[in-house]
């Protein structure tokens, strides 16, 4: 429980912390889409070569980057499963019933596998490079012609930046009520499932009795300090493009210009 | 406090001085629903500007609802509440928050940004203020709780009585004329305690803002101008915090814990050693020197 690292900001001062994170949030986004356009090994590595600077350019720790993938072993793992047996391929090692090993089957498991753990380690650069509060703003202000339709653009942000940084709060209230529940004789170790299941409910029905409670009190001390929904409010922290973003944009150009190259050049699937 | 944090208090213009009533309650009445008692019973309280007042009251002796009251986050059900002058009504409530800042127990349930100077931010951008006035602001806030050297670290990293200074920062950023302090302390340990009774000591005395402290500890009340006992809504004892501490007997009624050094000094003189009352150790001990020589 005390492992989520996913969403969680890494304090450091490098060249991609300084990045504004509106151009951040469209370069992930470009990066999702380029990930998809490529269509063999070519162009994954393109986005692995772009994906490996960015990283070393962070200055986030390696070992730290890597284990936002353990979250996600599980699936990596089942979906490579139903694609090795499952994938019609021509070179066919073993076949019965529906099941079929192909190498094809094979090779386009390792290509999904690939795709999703650059996709993960990308995502996860975003959040520990970016603050919540810079990230809700870059969303804020990339959703603002939202506004127009009078979409409550920057409640929603406030309660995206409030619920990021409730996230270790609320760990450390578990991790309590845990232990508070094992004092008690609660049993969390049984192997049985249904069991498993059931002993999750003496921490969760407290969890949220405490998450009310806090909400409740975080409305307080919000509206104690002149916080009113719906009147103008200023911004301490103003976005500003630099050169850095300009760079970023370049990067980005390039690396779209790879994946598209390598799929109309080097086509062959995989 | 050093010179220069002078200076930032300066500037901007904090100082009071005026014997203008900072909050005054009139005749007021405030329960949480029909059928429970009255959390606040009929009454008249007045805090003058730049006064030190620490309440001090056992658990749902009304207190808290008392520093609720006096930001509107409550509507009394009976009576007038004025701030500053004003009277508390729905329309001027963003006012009288800009005047009025509390401080609540949990500094983890207060906190709206996970750095710093963003949390400190939040009031500051929620009036509305330019980018500048809100960078100095920051500055000045956490200036004036000691805590500039922090003003990029994470919150969540921070021990208690730092997450709580950077609370006070966070109201003080709104430029208030009086801070109220909801029982802040009840959730530290004795050190951060101490900071915390020390940084909102000094405001008061340096910058003379208003300070309503409510604390069930009696040793905090020390340095107020003055003490207010609380028990089923209504005041039941007040007056110089050496005064109220006299009065133990009285006190055990409404369920507080007399101080230690209180208790010490009692103890003393009732085994023969005419020691004179004191909530202060140092003086004690001086005291106890004379008597023994």
């Amino acid at each position: 429980m005390k492992d989520v690292s996913f969403g969680q900001y890494y304090p450091a001062d490098s060249f991609l912390h300084r990045l504004d994170p509106r151009v951040k949030l469209l370069f992930l986004i470009a990066f999702i889409v380029v990930i998809f356009v490529a269509t063999n090994f070519y162009g994954l590595a393109v986005c692995a070569a772009v994906l490996i600077a960015i990283i070393l350019f962070s200055r986030v720790p390696v070992g730290k980057v890597l284990r936002s993938v353990r979250g996600i072993v599980f699936l990596l793992l089942f979906t490579a499963a139903l694609n090795v047996l499952f994938h019609k391929g021509d070179t066919v090692y073993y076949q019965k019933g529906i099941i079929c090993i192909s190498l094809e089957g094979i090779i386009f498991s390792v290509f999904l596998a690939l795709r999703l753990v650059l996709l993960v380690l990308c995502s996860s650069m975003l959040t520990y490079t970016t603050t919540p509060v810079a990230l809700t703003d870059g969303v804020e202000s990339l959703l603002t012609p939202l506004k127009w339709i009078f979409v409550p653009v920057h409640a929603l942000a406030l309660i995206m930046s409030i619920a990021l940084r409730f996230i270790p709060t609320l760990t450390e209230e578990t991790e309590r009520i845990k232990n508070a529940q094992l004092a008690r004789g609660a049993n969390f170790e049984s192997r049985n499932l249904i069991k498993k299941i059931g002993a999750v409910i003496p921490i969760l029905v407290p969890l949220l009795l405490s998450a009310l409670r806090k909400a409740d009190e975080l409305g307080d001390a919000m509206e104690a300090r002149c916080y009113t929904s719906g009147v103008k409010r200023t911004k301490y922290k103003k976005l500003t493009l630099t050169w850095r973003d300009l760079v970023a944009v370049l990067v980005c150009a390039a690396l779209i210009a790879g994946v598209v190259l390598t799929r109309v050049f080097l086509g062959a699937p995989y | 406090m050093t010179a220069q944090s002078g200076a930032a208090f300066g500037r901007f213009g904090l100082r009071g001085g005026s014997n203008m009533k900072a909050i005054e309650f009139c005749g007021v009445s405030f329960r949480y629903d029909e059928e429970s008692p009255f959390a606040i019973h009929k009454l008249d309280f007045s805090v003058e500007e730049g006064e030190f007042v620490a309440v001090l009251g056992h658990n749902g002796s009304g207190k808290s609802t008392l520093a609720r009251l006096s930001n509107g986050l409550l509507e009394a059900d009976e009576g007038e509440i004025r701030v500053f002058g004003t009277q508390i009504a729905r329309k001027n409530l963003y006012d009288v928050r800009k005047n009025v800042g509390v401080v609540f127990q949990n500094p983890d349930n207060q906190t709206v940004a996970t750095i710093v100077e963003d949390d400190v931010a939040f009031g500051a951008e929620n009036l509305g203020l330019a980018r500048e006035e809100i960078g100095e602001r920051i500055r000045f806030a956490l200036q004036a709780v000691g805590m500039q050297q922090y003003r990029t670290a994470a919150v969540a990293r921070l021990s208690g009585g730092q997450k709580q200074r950077v609370a006070i920062a966070g109201v003080l950023a709104l430029k208030p004329r009086a801070v109220i302090l909801d029982e802040a302390t009840a959730m530290l340990d004795p050190r951060g305690r101490r900071e915390i009774v020390e940084v909102v000591s000094r405001l008061n005395r340096e910058e003379k803002i208003t300070v309503i402290m409510i604390t069930h500890f009696m040793e905090e009340a020390l340095l107020a101008d003055r003490a207010v006992v609380m028990n089923r809504g209504e005041i039941v004892m007040q007056g110089a915090p050496a005064d109220i501490f006299e009065r133990q007997e009285e006190l055990i009624t409404y369920n507080l814990a007399m101080p230690r050094i209180g208790y010490i000094c009692n103890r003393l003189r009732a085994g023969g050693l005419p020691v004179a009352n004191t909530l202060d150790s140092e003086t004690l001990a001086e005291e106890i020197a004379r008597c023994v020589s």
